[in-house]
């Protein structure tokens, strides 16, 4: 299994899509290695600097409708690569959320409360995903803690347990 | 309690049910191109996994880079091109008998009413328009349903779309989809199927249904679907003639698929689009969507007609109604992608293609190039598109370039006037 924990990269805004997260101009790359320096090339968001704010990160947290867009696994790859494994939103579009899990990674939703309560520890906070307690703990620099539950559906959580849907469908079809 | 056409399909492909709230489906068709299954190739040999599940019920294209561009794009033709020759995948269009997929796959009689298809390519929502499901995957489901003829997917949700009224004359079915999902959002319709039924869906044409589903995704949708009715029939009559001997008695036959009156629904929306005005977007998402006087005016440096949303025969015969005997504006540069060889025959045959020409457009082969600022149309940083295509986002068709969604008539007018306007003006 992949490491579910690490430092948050908080992206505050709905409908991210996936061109901003990897331009079409980069899926001619027969690599998943070639895309990492392109992570978030393309974001519209005021004041983020992908150099100055990705490295080290994690674990992104953002808003609604993430992933919105083309069916590119690039935008999933791209975060892998990159050694994030986690996105955690109050929604996802379809095709990405899938991309995740079956990529043996974990898109979580959680409702915009909770969403808000873990924007609010600030930069420099740390999240630990625990799939046994379906617990997040997300902890900033000063000491401040939050605990949220959510909710896998029980395939999605096989999924990751397999490594994903490749290795997953190989063994039972 | 009936179904809707979406659970009579997920019933008539179930494989498995993995938890309560997924399935695994049976796959008639899988679909591939060049850009998103080259690493899924690369992939399966890496693992020992070089297999395909049924070389007759997989069909490839080369077409979103075509004729290739550079050696990478050139190397992606490459890994396809071979792979469908070693695994014998007999239908497979590259050069020559090419064309952007979902205009291409449907009028080779690929997708019928009832199947289920996947693609990598978000865009497969536009096969529902057969009363197939239809939906667009990533890399590792394509690489699955490549292997084993399978997918997973949710239970499906529905929601009902029901179009009245009657369609004035400037306003089509791009325009009623673009209103759709100014109404519902951008995720208005995620994780469910969008039905569109009612009189008016009834008497489209398949290329208008086509056009309304393949927009489905930008509402968040897994697909959309329509009734398979006479229409139908008669579009797909070459491939079905075998198994039904009038073409009627193929549209009854249709009609085991038709969503139950009593089917449960998770949202529903009406729409009268007696009165509705051609729309344009005019931001970044979809949904951000205005009638075309509100946008009156504003310059447009390039016109794109073509497409999986509408570069089908009936767009350009829309088109010229406005570009017959005019030229465009000296400022505007106008391109036009016929979706298929097909359709640019039949343009060449009815003198479509010299009305475009003779009004100045550039006319290239078909490809998906510049609708996702590949190839053949990539705007520079500032410049304005009036296009037909599907997708506004910010830089899609190049980094720091603006993106209006539009009918064919009014990117026609667009062209003329060198500013967005209302195609009525011309008519």
């Amino acid at each position: 299994m992949r490491n579910f924990t690490g430092q948050v990269l908080f992206l505050d805004r709905n409908d991210i899509n996936t061109d901003e997260i990897i331009p079409a101009k980069y899926l001619t790359e027969n690599t998943k290695e070639a895309l990492k320096p392109h992570i978030l090339e393309d974001i519209h968001l005021e004041g983020f600097d992908a150099e100055r704010d990705i490295a080290g990160k994690n674990i992104i947290v953002t808003r609604s409708n993430f992933g919105c867009g083309s069916s590119r696994e690039h935008a999933v790859w791209v975060f892998e690569v990159n050694d994030i494994n986690v996105v955690i939103a109050e929604s996802f579009a379809r095709i990405f959320r899938q991309n995740m899990f079956n990529c043996g990674m974990l898109a979580i939703e959680l409702p915009s409360e909770d969403i808000d309560a873990i924007f609010s520890l600030g930069n420099n906070t740390v999240v630990r995903v625990d799939l046994e307690q379906n617990q997040i703990v997300a902890e900033n620099g000063q000491g401040k803690k939050r605990v949220v539950q959510f909710k896998l559906n029980s395939f999605d959580q096989e999924l990751v347990l397999a490594g994903g849907w490749l290795a997953y469908a190989d063994q039972k079809y | 309690m009936g179904k809707t056409i979406a659970e009579k399909i997920f019933a008539a492909h179930l494989r498995d049910t993995p938890s309560p709230a997924n399935v695994v489906l049976d796959i008639d068709v899988v679909l591939c191109h060049e850009i998103t299954t080259p690493i899924a190739i690369n992939d399966l040999v890496a693992k020992n996994m070089d297999r395909v599940f049924d070389p007759d019920r997989i069909k490839a294209v080369i077409d979103h880079v075509t004729p290739a561009k550079d050696s990478k794009t050139a190397t992606q033709g490459l890994i396809l091109r071979d792979w469908a020759r070693r695994h014998s995948i007999k239908d497979f269009f590259d050069i020559g008998s090419n064309g952007v997929c979902h205009a291409l796959f449907p009028e080779k009689g690929f997708i019928r009413p009832g199947y289920t298809a996947i693609m990598g390519d978000s865009h497969t929502c536009t096969h529902g328009a057969f009363g197939a499901f239809a939906a667009g995957v990533g890399t590792t489901d394509l690489e699955v349903g490549i292997l084993k003829g399978v997918c997973s997917f949710r239970e499906p949700k529905t929601m009902k779309v029901t179009i009245t009224g009657n369609l004035p004359d400037t306003v089509s079915a791009k325009d009623v989809i673009l209103n759709i999902i100014k109404q519902i959002s951008v995720n208005g319709a995620t994780d469910m199927i969008m039905e569109f039924n009612g009189p008016v869906v009834d008497q489209m044409s398949m290329e208008s249904r086509m056009t309304l589903c393949n927009m489905a995704i930008e509402a968040g949708a897994t697909s959309g679907i329509c009734m398979p009715d006479r229409v139908t029939a008669e579009y797909l009559w070459p491939f079905i003639q075998e198994s039904y001997t009038t073409i009627d008695e193929a549209a009854q036959d249709f009609k085991k698929w038709h969503s139950a009156p009593d089917a449960i629904y998770a949202k529903e929306l009406d729409i009268d689009v007696s009165g509705l005005k051609p729309q344009v977007t005019y931001g970044y998402k979809s949904d951000e969507v205005k009638d075309i006087a509100e946008m009156e005016g504003t310059p447009v440096d390039q016109v794109y007609i073509g497409s999986c949303t509408n570069g089908r025969i009936e767009d350009l015969r829309q088109a010229v109604r406005i570009l017959a005997n005019r030229k465009i504006a000296p400022t505007v540069r106008g391109i036009l992608s016929p979706a298929t060889p097909a359709i640019y025959s039949k343009a060449m045959e009815e003198g479509i293609i010299k009305i475009f020409m003779d009004a100045g457009f550039c006319v290239t082969n078909p490809t998906c190039g510049a609708c996702l600022g590949m190839s053949n149309g990539v705007l520079a940083e500032g410049e304005v598109c009036a296009s037909t295509t599907n997708r506004n986002f910010n830089g899609r068709m190049g980094k720091g370039s603006m993106i209006h969604l539009l009918s064919p008539l009014s990117a026609a007018a667009a062209a003329i006037a060198g500013h967005i306007t209302d195609p009525g003006k011309y008519i």
